[in-house]
């Protein structure tokens, strides 16, 4: 099999020849760049500086040669812009807090205050007040909320919070077609994130991207609409809907198959023991702009749904499967209720595990190799057989995970494959 | 005379933030003490607290109880201190050094604020310095430290170890998602919650 039939077969709930790997595919199943880069000099891969794919969680971009190294089965086509706003083009230098020198966009603009502490700019734009925060000491952005002063939560305005959503633009069409011409032809499967369907994601509601954001852009506001105002929400998520079908068949007109499986939504549902909404609201909400969504793309392509959500979603699976999503991802088996055999038993052939192979915030980070591969092979074990399975740890590979775990990690995989 | 404790209660429940405020200023105008709308207050906050833990309500449940719990207390707090009655336990709080996650921290604070603790938050990447200077100012009993990130973890350790070496007489509880009770006796903190109602029950036992 190729990687690609290999993906597919999975997917499909078919025993592939082997069981297929990801990393680097998506902006959740991707590698911090320092951890990249020492995978380069692990398989002594040509020197060369990591590219910032993700600049939010400063996710250092897969290249070919290492997913040839790694055996990795997944090609990744990024977004045109970057949570930022701006096009990861005419790539230059930059070093981080930690003294990793990477290649980011000519548009990742940043200024940094006298403790040392790094704030970015939505589209590059300095003018603008910085919408990313980067502490001295940490490894990843996160947003700013940066609050309309004349917001007021009894006058909510829709199309305050419409704003990023809109038509293809000629410049992501002409993005697409590049893209497209790129990679025809590819043996590997290939992932794309969709543009406009997350539905209420908290990392995109403070709006990194805009210069100047409306609307309700805090966290904590957004959360309690799903409470307080639902018709508000489903309002603007049938919004996002139609805008999004339209995109979609764009998308596809350009790059039609060649694309095997669609980030649909990475909005997290899921707390480490809880859910962030009951399954009646998740149902009422959310459910049926997905289905649209995905209705949509099984009635008119040949791709894959992937949905992103972390935490102990286990009572909200049967939802999400009612959805349309083919796809589940991270699939955070130490939550509560995520007991891995369960999952397999009872959605097992119903929905695939994109991820689940191992704790990354206990194992990976902090085991040791020994723990990390019996871990690896155990949960290859429980999932893998009948297809439904492709291989990613539990979202990200985070800053400070010791190489030789990541090693180990990668190697179970082979093991279990027989190919070490 | 006490249907508006009853609504005020209710509304916290609910989280109608505009009933909160009016049931809370018709406690007040009616000349109720300001200690028994303050009951009222907390055993809304209470049950909202219970159903959380028990998994029949969520977050944004809990933020609208919250919010409203604030509205009634923006009338309350001046009249509570107008009449001497002060928390009888007080808490810092913080999320850790090179950390800007707030969420979990800022739930913990809402029902601490709900549980009539005094709560001094410190906001987030907050240095083992800042948190020592906070307890030698204010005196808390307890110091709470939250983190989202397995980055952060060393320096929720490092802040621990600080505040530990000081001898500040204060009892220190951790949380955060991958926050175990394990990691808390590996660094020599005093209890982890795993979650934001557990966190009050822990904080009350440490004042205990």
């Amino acid at each position: 099999m190729t990687p690609k039939q290999r993906i597919r077969a999975a997917i499909d709930h078919q025993q592939p020849d082997k069981l297929p790997i990801d990393f680097g595919s998506s902006f959740i199943t991707g590698i911090h760049c320092s951890v990249v880069e020492q995978l380069r000099d692990h398989y002594k891969l040509e020197k060369r500086l990591v590219k910032i794919c993700e600049p939010y969680q400063m996710l250092g971009e897969v290249e070919e040669d290492l997913l040839d190294a790694m055996r990795l089965d997944v090609q990744p086509i990024f977004p045109q812009r970057t949570i930022f706003g701006f096009p990861n083009e005419n790539w230059k230098p930059w070093t981080t807090p930690w003294g990793q020198e990477v290649l980011v966009s000519e548009h990742f603009k940043t200024t940094n205050d006298k403790a040392g502490n790094v704030y970015i700019y939505p589209q590059g734009d300095t003018d603008a007040p910085a919408s990313g925060h980067m502490p001295k000491t940490s490894y990843f952005f996160d947003t700013i909320e940066r609050i309309d002063p004349d917001f007021d939560e009894d006058e909510l305005d829709l199309e305050d919070n419409l704003e990023e959503f809109g038509p293809m633009s000629k410049e992501e069409e002409a993005y697409w077609v590049a893209q497209t011409e790129i990679w025809r032809g590819s043996d590997r499967a290939i992932s794309v994130h969709l543009n406009g369907t997350c539905l209420g994601d908290v990392a995109l509601v403070p709006a990194p991207f805009l210069t100047n954001p409306k609307g309700v852009r805090g966290v904590a506001d957004w959360y309690m609409l799903t409470a307080d105002e639902p018709d508000f929400l489903k309002k603007l998520f049938d919004r996002q809907a139609e805008i999004a079908l339209q995109n979609m068949a764009k998308l596809h007109q350009i790059a039609g198959d060649l694309i095997d499986v669609v980030v649909v939504c990475g909005t997290d549902f899921g707390t480490q023991n809880s859910q962030f909404c009951s399954e009646s609201s998740m149902r009422d909400i959310w459910l049926p702009r997905y289905k649209q969504i995905n209705d949509w793309i099984h009635n008119n392509t040949n791709w894959r749904t992937f949905k992103h959500t972390c935490g102990a979603v286990e009572p909200l699976i049967e939802t999400l499967i009612d959805s349309g999503f083919d796809i589940l991802n991270p699939v955070q088996c130490s939550a509560d209720g995520m007991d891995p055999q369960g999952l397999k038993d009872n959605y097992g052939d119903r929905i695939t595990f994109w991820g689940g192979g191992v704790n990354t915030q206990q194992t990976v980070p902090f085991g040791t190799p020994e723990q990390v591969r019996k871990e690896v092979l155990s949960r290859c074990e429980i999932f893998a057989p009948g297809g439904g399975f492709v291989f990613n740890a539990i979202h990200n590979v985070q800053a400070c995970t010791p190489i030789e775990n990541v090693i180990a990690m990668v190697e179970a995989v082979h093991e279990y494959n027989g190919d070490k | 005379m006490t249907d508006s404790l009853n609504q005020l209660t209710a509304a916290i429940k609910a989280g109608k933030r505009k009933d909160a405020r009016a049931a809370t200023a018709e406690a007040l105008d009616a000349g109720l003490s300001p200690q028994s709308v303050l009951d009222a207050l907390t055993a809304g906050m209470n049950d909202v607290g219970k159903r959380f833990k028990a998994n029949e309500l969520f977050v944004p449940e809990v933020l609208v109880a919250a919010r409203a719990m604030q509205k009634s207390m923006d009338l309350l707090e001046p009249v509570l201190i107008a009449s001497g009655i002060e928390p009888a336990h007080s808490i810092v709080i913080g999320t850790v050094e090179g950390d800007l996650h707030d969420i979990g921290k800022n739930l913990v604070m809402m029902m601490l604020k709900g549980a009539n603790f005094k709560v001094i938050d410190l906001g987030v990447n907050v240095s083992a310095e800042t948190f020592s200077q906070a307890i030698e100012e204010h005196k808390p009993d307890v110091v709470a430290l939250s983190a989202l990130l397995t980055t952060t973890m060393p320096a929720m350790e490092s802040i621990v170890q600080h505040l530990s070496k000081s001898g500040a007489a204060v009892k220190i509880m951790i949380g955060g998602a991958p926050i175990t009770e394990e990691f808390a006796n590996q660094i020599g903190a005093d209890g982890f919650s795993p979650d934001a109602a557990s966190a009050v029950e822990l904080a009350q036992q440490l004042c205990a």
